[in-house]
């Protein structure tokens, strides 16, 4: 498939614009584009169908199964975007007087208190571009907490082995070192190793519950009152709340500060159609240091405040705004009853998976899972050479997108499966169908597994030699 | 391969005259890693610490830790894998690491029979 850059003619244009109905006015000239813009010189017609053949291309939910595991790939419902692309969301600029985008201060404050309630926090900001930019900030209030306390000794961050990868490098970005807390055989928080960790430099614990093994940590009361008795906050990585949410609260479990992902666990695009949203929570105390102005609600009027302790802004204006209005969208729609439907039937449907796959594949921690839970292709790649990342890509050409792959790093060929809820039980079950399948054919052809995929636009791609030798700029004197 | 010595957590290391020490990772390692696409060297002149962080190396799956064997200085780092880390993956007991002088301490070793069986529990 041709770039876009390899399309169209010089001097083609796209829009046919009005005339201009304000007087022309020219730039001084050291404000002026010394170098022309290099832009793809295309008619609408090809603009479309360049978009429609990329669209082709491409694995989304709105095609097929999207088990990939800790991502939560649920559908969006249509209603999230018609919300976000009414005029009075689309038709706004942040620079406009407040009092004029009362409305979207409003979705803001109702967005914040109703997240507040399903997270037990006091206060949120929704600047944060994503999950890795709210932990980075989260990490920015625990250690703007510790500083204004004279408390400069805390220069460490606990981790468990079974975090997502992105907790070790926010903590590293903020400057922390990490401390990293090994699991039990259960594939739990291992106490002994955390008392032993608690030293007085630690700053705080960062932790995902239930964690990455789709395992939920019984002992979370007693790592919380922990952590805190030795003088460090805890964090809650929110990538997971949908296993919980309507259920249990990270506030109630001890946590001062979470990060939610919208695009995860409040319907809105995730992956390639982004943007994401990750709105950071924390408990009252901490609530001055949050970024950006504070939206405030005063005899039905909505307002900004700056706080002076705030630790800045971490992203221009109020973040991803659109998100916000999808994910308060979803959740007017569910309503407080329907919160704790999406848990119930998302933990439903993984254990379900779980059992069904579990008389063929090594479930690699056995019982009952929350959201999600991991495979061990471990024998598979011992006996018959199949790895896990070759059942992966022979996935695709079931229709299906691969679960996720080598992670987390305890599991060897690991094999991550959440399916959400929003699966049928005919979806999961071809799912089951076709992996049982691909395990038989693992152990009579194995050729077929490592020349998978066969259906796809690109056969298997060279990933060592992308890593190696990877190529991220268009060279333009090729046009 | 008698001349080498092991550690649980898979490097190797091999003493050199003027009692300093090659280090590296054992073909059991990079075959677990998979093809290693970068490398994050120490620096000569670093102090390192045994059985503590000191380079890290990236495959296609993820990013791992190499721990020193040995604590020490580092007298030289092989430079070559910067450009070409996979050389570890092709012969691991020459693609060397770096090279540690002044050896104060180190790691729990095990040698080549003892590792075999040690790798033999692993799987």
């Amino acid at each position: 498939m041709k770039l876009i850059f390899e399309t169209g003619q010089e001097g083609r244009r796209c829009t046919i614009l009005p005339n201009l109905s304000v007087p022309e006015y020219i730039l001084e000239n050291d404000l002026q584009r010394k170098q022309e813009l290099m832009l793809p010189c295309v008619s609408e017609t090809e603009v479309s169908r360049h978009y429609t053949a990329l669209s082709n291309r491409v694995h989304g939910v709105n095609n097929g199964f999207y088990p990939l595991g800790s991502c939560t790939m649920k559908y969006n419902p249509r209603i999230n975007d018609e919300a976000a692309g009414l005029p009075g969301f689309t038709n706004i600029h942040p620079m406009q007087p407040e009092h004029t985008a009362e409305g979207c201060l409003e979705v803001l404050k109702e967005a914040e208190e109703l997240l507040c309630e399903i997270t037990g926090m006091n206060a949120m900001t929704f600047q944060p571009a994503a999950g890795a930019h709210g932990e980075f900030t989260g990490l920015l209030l625990m250690h703007a907490y510790h500083t204004k306390r004279n408390d400069s000794k805390r220069t460490r961050i606990l981790v468990p082995d079974s975090a997502h990868g992105t907790n070790p490098a926010s903590a590293a970005m903020v400057g922390y070192t990490i401390v990293n807390i090994p699991s039990t055989e259960h594939g739990l928080v291992d106490l002994e190793a955390l008392k032993a960790a608690l030293t007085p430099e630690v700053a705080g614990l960062m932790l995902t519950n239930p964690n990455t093994l789709g395992l939920f940590d019984k002992n979370i009361l007693e790592i919380t009152r922990l952590v805190h008795e030795a003088g460090g906050l805890n964090y809650y990585d929110g990538a997971n709340l949908n296993a919980i949410i309507g259920r249990a609260r990270p506030g109630d479990m001890g946590f001062d500060i979470v990060h939610l992902n919208l695009h995860k666990t409040f319907s809105t695009p995730h992956g390639g159609g982004g943007p994401g949203s990750g709105p950071v929570g924390c408990k009252e105390f901490l609530s001055g240091y949050l970024p950006g102005h504070r939206v405030k609600r005063e005899n039905g009027n909505h307002f900004q405040l700056p706080s002076d302790e705030s630790i800045g802004r971490v992203k221009m204006f109020e973040g991803n705004f659109l998100v916000v209005v999808r994910a308060l969208t979803y959740l007017l729609t569910i309503g407080k009853e329907g919160a704790a439907d999406i848990s119930g039937t998302a933990v439903l449907n993984a254990n379900y998976m779980m059992k069904k796959l579990a008389d063929t594949f090594t479930v690699a921690y056995p019982g009952i899972c929350m959201h999600e839970f991991v495979l061990s292709l471990e024998n598979v790649k011992e006996e018959h050479h199949v790895s896990a990342l070759d059942f992966a890509k022979a996935m695709q050409d079931y229709g299906m997108h691969p679960p996720t792959m080598y992670f987390p790093m305890i599991v060897h060929e690991a094999l991550m499966l959440e399916p959400t809820e929003t699966e049928s039980k005919e979806t999961i079950d071809y799912a089951v169908l076709v992996m049982k399948e691909l395990y038989t054919a693992a152990e009579k052809d194995p050729q077929k597994l490592k020349d998978a995929p066969f259906s796809q636009p690109v056969r298997r791609l060279d990933e060592v030699a992308a890593a190696r030798k990877p190529v991220l700029t268009y060279d333009f004197t090729q046009v | 391969m008698t001349d080498l010595k092991f550690t649980r957590t898979h490097e190797w290391v091999k003493y050199t005259e003027n009692k300093k020490a090659k280090v590296g990772l054992t073909d059991y390692a990079q075959q677990q890693l998979g093809d290693l696409v970068f490398i994050n060297l120490p620096e000569e002149g670093d102090a390192v610490t045994a059985k503590e962080t000191f380079c890290d190396v990236e495959s296609v799956k993820a990013v791992s830790d190499v721990y020193s064997p040995l604590s020490g200085t580092i007298s030289s780092v092989n430079e070559d894998l910067m450009d070409a880390p996979e050389l570890i993956n092709e012969k691991p007991y020459e693609a060397w690491i770096a090279e540690i002088e002044d050896i104060t301490d180190t790691a729990d070793f095990l040698t080549e029979e003892e590792y075999e069986a040690f790798i033999k529990t692993k799987a």
